[in-house]
């Protein structure tokens, strides 16, 4: 799936730890300094998503089960508006998600949201996933055949 | 029938009371954390959300805890807990064809583009006790293979036999599906809804479902040609934005199995194919399911129905533990009155017989004159 620029900042952020997006968004607002204040205009809740599969992987769609799913929506001072939406029940990353969306909107703070936090985390991501694939990849079976002697 | 009965409120409270104390045992070791039943009990953790249908490893978790390890009561609790969240969203379709891969084999196929990776893994194991265990021996960190830059595709290897047509090809026509949790089973129901409940049944209903297959009872001649457990990304689509959304990832476990030939004067002969697909590592249930899901397409294909894993009402209105065992654990509920009248009508019957009784040997006697004594 290809995102928009927005998209791929909102997977990025629901694929991170909550514990990684605070630890650097406090390091973004100190670089900042001028770091704005927001308050929760919707949410954060928590309720559920259907999921779908589907049969046999690419026929019908079916209903497999539900998740827990968590939403936030907040607004800057000025009124930006922000949206998160996270798995799972934790409330401050979903609004830490709906933060980052609307201070991206600030052209005078998308490059410090780029190199303090989206970057350093897209890095942890691909240093994560790249672990994942390297533990499967150890299970990997290489087969050889015995060759019978004449 | 039930009436209300009073009276048991402190035998009840205190019941309950030394419930939590056995669950919490001996006080001088420590408390079992809920952490610690995701991390290191999680095939358990998998297992209860596949059954209550509601993906959230910490909530399984603390339901397994509270049930003190029952599973059938877990799902329960996490089910109930589904019933006070509103659904927010609906995903799109989750491809598990771009599944980051933990596991991955064929049985049908050796050399497969991606290989057959084994990943966590109980099969090889020889199942033997191991004591170290008992004896708290640390265990080394998983290997690695640090030559791997990035996960090799590893495409659907259902999707390399399709090429030759040798496989039935399972195509989206664009059908929404129904949601059996909004609108109540009809029967007889279309494979959609029939996965949707296989996929909340009992592993270990769905296991002798499938096993009956297998000696006879509807056989299909299974391969399991492929079963894959790994990450899956969830996109969902809401209002605020232009396109779908990741909001995380879920782990997944899928298996395809290849069946026997189907085939008709028009359609050339070919595989047909069982499909099962489950939340968490759940191998055995995904396997089962896919026994179960090919089974209930007889009718569809044609084959005569003759075992119990074929009938799609009584597989599915079964194949539910919290609907089982709710049913089932109904008796324990006071039934006096009921049995009462029970009683009484059996002690009318047995007049009734007693009389009958009488009447007829009256009958016999007055018929046939008693033997003369010698």
């Amino acid at each position: 799936m290809t995102h928009t620029p927005r998209g791929a900042r909102q997977r990025l952020l629901a694929l991170s730890s909550r514990q990684h997006i605070e630890a650097r968004w406090g390091a973004l607002g100190a670089w900042l300094g001028d770091f704005p204040t927001h308050r929760c205009v919707r949410g954060p809740e928590t309720g559920m998503a259907m999921l779908k599969g589907r049969t046999g992987g690419t026929g019908n769609a079916f209903h497999l089960g539900e998740m827990t799913l968590t939403r936030a929506s907040v607004a800057l001072d000025d009124g930006t508006v922000g949206h998160g939406w996270v798995r799972g029940r934790d409330h401050r990353h979903a609004e830490l998600i709906a933060l980052a969306d609307a201070v991206a909107q600030h052209a005078e703070w998308q490059e410090a949201l780029e190199t303090q936090l989206l970057a350093p985390l897209a890095e942890e991501l691909a240093e994560r996933q790249r672990r994942d694939a390297a533990t499967a990849a150890a299970t990997r079976v290489d087969f050889f055949t015995l060759v019978r002697g004449e | 029938m039930y009436v209300a009965v009073k009276g048991g409120e402190q035998a009840i409270a205190n019941a309950h009371r030394w419930l939590a104390d056995r669950r919490r045992g001996d006080r001088d070791r420590p408390e079992l954390e809920v952490a610690q039943i995701g991390d290191q009990l999680r095939l358990a953790v998998d297992r209860v959300m596949s059954e209550a249908s509601l993906y959230d490893p910490e909530l399984a978790a603390l339901a397994f805890k509270q049930a003190s390890g029952d599973l059938t009561e877990a799902v329960f609790l996490l089910r109930a807990y589904r019933t006070t969240l509103p659904r927010l969203a609906v995903s799109e379709p989750l491809d598990t064809a771009r599944m980051r891969i933990e596991r991955r084999i064929s049985a049908t196929y050796k050399d497969i583009p991606g290989g057959q990776i084994l990943g966590p893994t109980y099969d090889y194991t020889h199942r033997l006790l191991d004591f170290l265990q008992l004896a708290g021996a640390e265990v080394p960190p998983a290997e690695t293979r640090d030559d791997v830059t990035d996960a090799e595709p590893c495409p659907q290897i259902l999707e390399l036999l399709n090429d030759e047509g040798l496989v039935e090809q399972e195509i989206d026509d664009g059908r929404e599906p129904m949601d059996i949790t909004r609108d109540p089973p009809d029967y007889p129901m279309d494979r959609a809804a029939r996965l949707q409940m296989l996929a909340r049944g009992d592993e270990g209903y769905l296991l002798a479902l499938g096993y009956s297959t297998q000696r006879g009872y509807g056989r299909n001649h299974p391969f399991a040609g492929e079963i894959r457990l790994g990450q899956v990304e969830v996109e969902i689509h809401v209002d605020e934005w232009d396109e779908t959304i990741c909001v995380g990832e879920i782990a997944l476990s899928e298996c395809q199995m290849i069946n026997q030939f189907g085939g008709s004067r028009e359609a050339a002969p070919q595989f047909t194919r069982g499909y099962g697909l489950a939340f968490g590592h759940n191998e055995r249930k995904t396997m089962a399911m896919a026994l179960v899901d090919r089974a209930l397409r007889a009718e569809e294909l044609g084959e005569p129905i003759i075992g119990p894993a074929q009938q799609a009402e009584f597989v599915l209105a079964h194949a539910d533990s919290v609907d089982a065992s709710g049913f089932v654990s109904h008796l324990k509920l006071p039934h006096y009155v009921d049995f009462q009248s029970e009683l009484d009508l059996l002690r009318r019957l047995r007049r009734e017989h007693a009389a009958r009784q009488a009447e007829l040997d009256s009958a016999r006697d007055t018929a046939s004159p008693q033997p003369k004594e010698r």
